[in-house]
């Protein structure tokens, strides 16, 4: 078992509320895990007990092979959603204060002044004044500054643009394929298709676990493609489906084909199916 | 049929919007995708009159008929959700009875009813969007814009985001949504991709991605030239492949970050 991170039947409660009901996750070196799962599904939950940031109820958690502690948590770099920045300190002066708090002495780390010099080619301004997308890179560098085995990341790209979001995920898979086990919390497609394994959580379990494809398991939905779509769409939201729009045709979730034609009532449409997405299939394991 | 044409508009020395043209269809849902700082929020604010472009024309409807979500915040912690709803609908000019008899239509559309009494501050990020989504939609209006309706709203709650979003559009009104996931973008009618206040592509996206040029193929080792990563293996982007490359049909992801590669490599 070398696995960086291993949990095993991990669980939580808080008086009568289940928030973890007992989790199993391996993250191993050079590996991309991504933990996906609805608002209240226990994902922050489970991770602060895996980290020993939080004592779990019962069940266990190793970080790098031994019960977590201070420091065993001084490996990991962690990168919050909220990036963890002080807004009213420069770059450098961020990455100073971080390298303090980790017990990184400045003249002694060559490795650590050598990703320094990539804080020297921030803009010497205050973070508040950066662009979001330098504010995220810079807060991953700073994660990275004292040599981390393990990177936890929340929504790494969350809120920048396709070709930042495209440049952050070459960093973190140039730090994967290092050896650098990575478990990142994420909510979107972008995010998920760039893990090597994904855990959907659902209820504080996990409900499914594997590649995009082993998630998905074949799970379709109704596709309606109909002259009168707005018709289509009233009689199928008329009848209690769960229905959206894809440009101009419609998709039926959690219903069967006849169900469909049965709400249709009669309307010319072709219906069709189609895989569910990654957020389609959240849903339907949510229900 | 709204939208705006040629418009610019300058922060001081900084260009927010750069000669952007763009038409949102009544009857559909348009998409306007982009990091921070790429443009979306001024382009919604222009729409909704309340940034003057220095250049181009702007088409859109003013008063009851326009309904905006704007990014951050759009309802009042301190009113609950019926509260935020009928107070919306009265400075609409709604009549009390319309007012509730509205709020009560549209609490039961997002599926709001068990929180119908919770403080705007008491509500999860996932309900509290919904509300504003809502809100937006009070006075039945012509054009409906939203500022990122999705951004940090789980994936559950973002499918009935979606519902929601659809039915205004099934029932008439020209919606156009903000986003930073090129995954919605794909499911709208039509999109616009900007950054840095320049449209990178627009048009039907399944129309953007038939009609890229050149050639996209998957590498499991990145190369010189373009390429950026998808899970373990690399997407690459040249006029024409070279020999042996694996190609590959490009999606909307592929053929956007395809974009923005050659426009950073033609400004730089």
């Amino acid at each position: 078992m070398n696995a960086l991170l291993s949990t095993r039947s991990l669980r939580k409660s808080y008086g009568d509320l289940d928030a973890v009901r007992g989790v199993d996750l391996d993250v191993e070196a050079g590996e991309i895990v991504g933990l996906l799962g609805a608002n209240g599904a226990g994902k922050t939950t489970f991770m602060r007990c895996a980290l020993g940031i939080l004592a779990p109820s019962g069940g266990t958690s190793l970080l790098f092979g031994r019960p977590p502690s201070r420091l065993g948590r001084a490996r990991i770099g962690y990168v919050p959603q909220g990036r963890g920045l002080y807004p009213d300190l420069t770059p450098r002066e961020n990455a100073q204060f971080s390298a303090a708090a980790y017990g990184i002495r400045t003249g002694a780390t060559a490795s650590a002044s050598e990703r320094a010099l990539s804080v020297d080619s921030y803009p010497r301004r205050l973070v508040r004044e950066l662009p979001l997308g330098l504010q995220r890179r810079l807060a991953f560098d700073i994660a990275l500054a004292h040599g981390p085995l393990l990177l936890v990341l929340d929504e790494p790209t969350s809120g920048v643009g396709p070709l930042e979001s495209a440049e952050l995920w070459e960093v973190i898979g140039r730090q994967a394929a290092a050896g650098i086990g990575v478990l990142v919390t994420t909510h979107t497609m972008n995010e998920a298709v760039q893990c090597d394994r994904l855990a959907v959580m659902v209820d504080g379990l996990i409900a499914a676990e594997g590649t995009e494809a082993d998630i998905i398991a074949g799970a379709t939905v109704v596709t309606v493609e109909a002259a009168d779509w707005q018709a289509a769409f009233d009689r199928l939201v008329q009848a209690g489906l769960l229905v959206s729009l894809a440009g101009r045709g419609v998709r039926v979730l959690g219903a069967a084909p006849e169900q469909v034609l049965t709400a249709l009532d009669g309307l010319p449409a072709a219906i069709g199916t189609a895989p569910v997405t990654l957020d389609e299939r959240m849903a339907l394991l949510a229900q | 049929m709204f939208g705006v044409r040629n418009v610019s508009v300058h922060f001081g020395e900084v260009p927010a919007l750069d000669d952007v043209s763009f038409d949102v269809a009544p009857g559909t849902v348009s998409t306007v995708v982009g990091g921070d700082g790429a443009g979306k929020t001024t382009l919604l604010r222009v729409l909704a009159g309340r940034v003057v472009p220095e250049r181009g024309t702007v088409s859109a409807p003013i008063g009851r008929d326009l309904g905006m979500l704007p990014a951050s915040a759009g309802s009042w912690a301190n009113l609950t959700v019926r509260q935020n709803l009928e107070f919306v609908a009265s400075v609409f000019g709604l009549s009390r009875s319309q007012a509730v008899a509205r709020s009560s239509e549209l609490i039961e559309l997002a599926g709001l009813q068990t929180a119908h009494d919770r403080l705007g501050s008491a509500l999860s990020g996932g309900m509290r969007r919904k509300l504003g989504v809502i809100m937006a939609l009070v006075g039945h209006p012509q054009l409906v814009l939203l500022d990122e309706p999705s951004t940090g709203v789980d994936p559950v709650s973002r499918v009935e985001l979606w519902r929601l979003i659809s039915r205004a559009a099934a029932e008439g009104a020209a919606v156009l949504t903000t986003t930073t996931y090129l995954d919605e973008a794909e499911r709208a009618t039509r999109f616009l991709a900007l950054e840095a206040g320049r449209t990178l592509l627009s048009g039907d996206p399944a129309e953007a991605v038939r009609s890229a040029p050149g050639t996209f193929w998957v590498a499991t080792h990145r190369g010189p030239g373009q390429a950026w990563r998808v899970g373990r293996s690399w997407h690459c982007w040249a006029a024409t492949a070279p020999p042996g490359a694996e190609v590959i049909a490009a999606d909307l992801h592929d053929v956007v970050v395809a974009a923005a590669l050659r426009a950073k490599q033609d400004a730089a």
